[in-house]
């Protein structure tokens, strides 16, 4: 699989194309914002009946991560479910699927803002957790070092030979790298949003997701 | 002939006027189910279809909604109310007219809601919505007459098929209600009467008196017209010596960004400074009111214009109509003539100028069909099932129904009388539970059935289908405004597409001038004066018309003469020249041209299949190129040919058409195209699976949207039978894909191809070199681009993105 292996604070990091990031010397493979069972959420709360089939896509491909990499450690970096109600009506056949691959790892769900409190779905969970050089939870803070986040969603878009492109993207600089969402439902926040802009430090880049990942600079001002 | 009362004719001999035979002979059967008048612009088709309403309101006593009158825009209702009040008035006639829009204020609306006047005028979208009010039954109580104004243009849009869709729900709650269809001269008057028509019951059809044969002809230019593009800037001397020489002139183009550029050239050149105007429905609603104002006050000599005039409103003194670029469609051009003379019984004038040199040939060929009365256009489809889908949801929001009912209703719509039940039943499941194979929202669904009636599972459902009635798209548009003057008026609106290839100091025509491109700001493209910088052209969305199959065969047919004296010189030789090199194409065999042109092989296979078909037609040739490993580069099509440019020489192009083959290529082809993900997403708007978006989510920027493409891909992998993706599929089939057009070639050709290898390029392939709108064939695809592209942002000027690097980074070479 080809990967873009980047450096934060030492430690040797790499994203795959799914916007997964791979850790062997921790062992370690870091999603974020999987927001599981987001159709059903959204029927329950809007009646929009969107087809049902995301959270079978995005651990379709979870499982393929996991089977290519063979993790010790996964991590969910929160928002893993759409929200706890989400989690509990979870179709049984999804959840024997996730204890599946939690066995023989140890797995551990940080809570989101939309799953404050991600139990009962085995694993442990965690308001955030240190590792290595690292720390790992699901909002950026201002001024951290060595942070790994989710939450933001951020996507890149640009034009190549006058084509279009619009991906999930990893942000990186020298403090901390925000993950793209890996969820099939999530949509994205453009990365020269002001509030992207005004945690990544001048200089930082973006991994572009996509069958062969690749870094461009994040641009630093809007554009259309 | 049946008298009019007593008012009526003496307002009408007040004024010297008498009445038309067709007025008089839509009063005569003013009591027919359904009744088609055709007539040609100014015949006084209005005044036609509403003197039964008002003789029958005259004698007093009528309570409630009598006639409802529906036409395509919001400011022809609001111009026929005034015209209509004006007569009412004199004769003092017991009479209420109002109107009811999208602009209506949400207080009136509501009072209509509660005491109707006699006369209601609205759009097809205001009249689903107010079907969809519990109250529906007790609004349209006293409904006698519906009068669908303007119903040729309705019929050619999904527009036509709501309308339709919601009289056959009005017929349910009033059954004794009359229909009225006002149609502009159209080939098919039988289809716009099954359309218009309760089905089964006949449709009676009044012809007014088509008027005397309009003076058309082409434009005499002293330089020839170029070898290849749209523009017609070479006419621009001769155009203006027509304006001076008329009083009012309107100048039609096809797309708003030639009507732009054209408008640009035209004030360069403009030294007498003649007051000359522009109109694009791109252009601000203000702007356009100024406009259109400016015309009525009769202070414009030119208007320059695309199809946004095509419809409706009287504006008096034109007296001459020139049409720039051929028109691709016989009786869109007979349309537009009628704008010029909007008197009864004086001829249309109007001008042809052809915008390249092929052009010539075919405007020679739309003036024969002009004069031979021979109007073209596409047989009408089934009515699409993305527009039942939000029938049903709209049915649902008025409140419980049985599903027997509303089949039987619905099939009652022209369009959807060949419907199944099947077909019908799918499309409930589909608005009931998602229809989806996998079951599941069965505690969620939108729709539940008890004791026979089908429901809203939740009332509160009924508001947000509301929020999404409607067929029209224009989500995909930004508004263009000055920068710093926010309290100003927009100028206009550019595609979303366009304005994502926009760099800061990028320049832009809009409404007639350029501007510079600033930022985009909550959703508003700002932009800068700025008169001194060469534009880029705006790409706006307006449709590219293709050429009629009818006007393709007359092209095909001249081909066929010995010599051709109806044509300018330059056009004449150039024919004589190609038929000496190569051959002429003919209808019933492919030419296909080879040779080399500046070390690249080319092909140019002449198909006159129509300018989308051709496109598909390049995509489908390269990939069968690609996979034969000739290595194709790229192509580009026009109305009649498609080139394209490769590595290797095409030496047999037998197996680039075998017609199962290429099925097959283009179902594949098909299903991962962007035209699909496009389509998808407006059917998934309309059928109800997603909600429109309004310019205010949009504004709010949202992280939680994501794109429709991903519902697209989604169903596609996982439930590819879903009746989303078959309604998707039927209507990308009409539209940009236009494949049925292949199909007509394919079929009339059957396997003939003639082989021409040449030297050097040939007299009918050579403009095609200049051609734009050049497409790359994928061969390395996005990834390997983007890679480069990466690579050499990364060792480029450190991490900063320059000006410079940004714009090549947008289109390097």
């Amino acid at each position: 699989m080809t990967a873009y292996a980047f450096d934060l604070r030492g430690a040797a990091l790499s994203m795959l194309p799914s916007g997964g990031v791979w850790w062997p010397d921790a062992g370690t493979l870091i999603v974020s914002d999987l927001h599981l069972c987001k159709s059903e959420r959204v029927a329950r709360r809007s009646g929009q009946m969107l087809p049902p089939y995301e959270t079978r896509d995005t651990l379709t491909r979870l499982d393929a991560d996991i089977a290519a990499t063979r993790p010790g450690r996964v991590v969910c970096l929160g928002d893993s479910f759409d929200d706890d109600a989400a989690r509990a009506g979870c179709d049984p056949a999804e959840a024997e699927w996730i204890a599946r691959m939690q066995e023989g790892r140890d797995w551990v769900w940080i809570a989101g803002n939309h799953d404050p409190a991600p139990e009962g779905l085995g694993g442990r969970t965690a308001p955030e957790m240190g590792l290595g050089p690292l720390v790992l939870r699901h909002i950026a803070e201002p001024g951290a070092a060595g942070e790994m986040s989710g939450h933001y969603h951020p996507k890149a878009r640009l034009s190549v030979r006058g084509r279009r492109l619009s991906r999930p993207c990893l942000l990186f600089d020298a403090a901390r790298a925000i993950l793209p969402a890996y969820g099939t439902y999530t949509g994205g926040l453009d990365w020269t949003s002001p509030v992207l802009a005004g945690l990544m430090a001048e200089g930082a880049c973006a991994i572009l997701t996509g069958p062969c990942p690749c870094a461009v600079p994040l641009p630093r001002r809007a554009s259309a | 002939m049946t008298d009019l009362p007593p008012p009526f004719d003496d307002w009408f001999a007040a004024r010297g006027w008498s009445i038309h035979p067709h007025q008089a002979e839509m009063l005569e059967r003013a009591e027919a189910p359904s009744l088609l008048l055709i007539a040609p612009t100014g015949g006084g088709k209005t005044l036609a279809g509403f003197l039964p309403t008002l003789a029958e309101l005259a004698e007093g006593g009528h309570a409630g909604l009598h006639t409802l009158y529906v036409s395509p825009l919001k400011a022809l209702a609001s111009d026929i109310r005034r015209n209509l009040t004006r007569p009412v008035e004199e004769m003092g006639l017991p009479v209420r007219i109002e109107d009811r829009t999208g602009d209506t204020s949400y207080s009136v609306k509501r009072r209509q809601r509660a005491d109707p006047p006699h006369i209601l005028l609205t759009t097809p979208e205001s009249l689903a919505l107010m079907l969809s009010y519990e109250d529906a039954p007790r609004i349209f109580a006293g409904l006698r007459r519906i009068v669908v104004d303007e119903i040729h243009a309705l019929a050619e849009s999904k527009r036509g098929d709501q309308l339709m869709l919601a009289l056959s729900r009005l017929n349910a709650l009033v059954p004794g209600l009359r229909r009225v269809g006002l149609s502009a001269t159209v080939e098919d008057p039988e289809g716009i009467a099954r359309f218009l028509a309760r089905n089964p019951d006949p449709c009676e059809i009044v012809h007014a008196d088509p008027g005397p044969e309009p003076d058309i002809s082409m434009l005499e230019v002293a330089a020839p017209p170029p070898w290849a593009g749209g523009g017609g800037r070479y006419a621009i001397p001769a155009v203006l010596d027509q304006v001076r020489a008329h009083r009012t002139t309107l100048i039609f183009h096809n797309t708003r960004a030639q009507a732009e550029i054209f408008f640009h050239e035209l004030w360069l050149q403009n030294e007498d400074a003649l007051p000359i105007g522009i109109h694009h429905g791109s252009l601000s609603r203000e702007q356009r009111a100024r406009t259109e104002a400016a015309m009525v006050g009769g202070e414009l000599r030119a208007i320059v214009c695309t199809g946004s005039l095509d419809l409706g409103i009287d504006w008096g003194d034109v007296d001459l109509v020139i049409q720039v670029g051929a028109p691709k469609n016989v009786k869109r051009l007979v349309q537009r003539i009628g704008r010029a003379n909007h008197r009864y019984n004086a001829p249309s004038k109007a001008l042809l100028v052809p915008a390249n040199r092929f052009e010539v040939v075919e405007c020679v060929a739309a003036l024969q069909a002009v004069r031979e009365r021979d109007l073209d256009g596409d047989p009408r489809g089934p009515g699409p099932r993305d527009v039942l889908c939000q029938h049903i949801l709209i049915r649902a929001a008025s409140g419980p129904f049985d599903a027997g009912d509303l089949f039987a209703e619905v099939t009652s719509a022209g369009a959807y009388a060949g419907l199944t039940r099947a077909q019908f039943d799918a499309c409930l499941d589909f608005v009931a539970t998602g229809g989806y194979a996998l079951r599941a929202y069965d505690r969620w669904q939108r729709l539940v059935e008890a004791d026979g009636l089908w429901r809203l599972r939740d009332p509160r459902g009924a508001a947000r289908i509301r929020q999404n009635v409607g067929t029209i798209m224009d989500t995909d548009l930004l508004k263009v405004r000055l920068r710093n003057r926010r309290a100003g008026v927009p100028l206009g609106e550019v595609e979303e597409g366009f304005a994502a290839t926009l760099s800061p100091g990028d320049t832009f025509l809009i409404g007639g001038r350029i501007v510079r491109y600033e930022g985009l700001k909550e959703m508003v493209v700002e932009v800068s004066p700025k008169p001194d910088k060469p534009p880029r052209i705006a790409t706006f969305m307006g449709t590219k018309f293709a050429t009629s199959t009818q006007l393709s065969h007359r092209i095909l047919s001249m081909f066929r003469q010995d010599d051709w004296p109806e044509l300018p010189p330059a056009t004449r030789q150039w024919l004589h020249l190609q038929r000496e090199r190569s051959r002429l194409p003919e209808a019933d065999r492919i030419l296909v041209e080879s040779f080399p042109f500046l070390d690249r092989h080319c092909t140019c296979i002449y198909g006159f299949a129509g300018r989308n078909a051709m496109q598909t037609l390049g995509l489908l040739v390269t990939q069968r190129m690609e996979a034969a490993g000739l290595g194709p580069l790229g192509f580009v099509s026009t109305d009649y040919a498609t080139l394209v440019w490769g590595l290797e020489e095409v030496r047999d192009p037998a197996p680039l058409f075998d017609g199962d083959d290429l099925r097959d290529a283009f179902e594949t082809w098909l299903g991962g195209n962007a035209v699909m993900k496009r389509t998808f997403k407006q059917s998934a708007v309309i059928a109800g699976l997603v909600d429109r978006q309004t310019r205010g989510q949009r504004k709010s920027g949202k992280q939680a949207t994501f794109s429709s493409d991903i519902l697209y891909d989604t169903l596609r992998r996982y439930d590819p039978d879903h009746l989303l993706l078959d309604i998707t599929r039927e209507e990308a089939l009409k539209g940009l894909v236009d494949f049925g057009r292949i199909e007509e070639m394919l079929a009339r050709t059957a396997g003939r191809i003639d082989h021409v290898r040449a030297r050097r390029p040939t007299p009918l392939a050579a403009p095609l070199f200049l051609e734009a709108g050049r497409v790359p064939v994928e061969g390395a695809a996005s990834e390997k681009l983007l890679a480069d592209e990466a690579e050499r942002l990364m060792e480029g000027a450190g991490l900063q993105i320059t000006a410079e690097d940004e714009r090549r980074w947008r289109a390097p070479g």
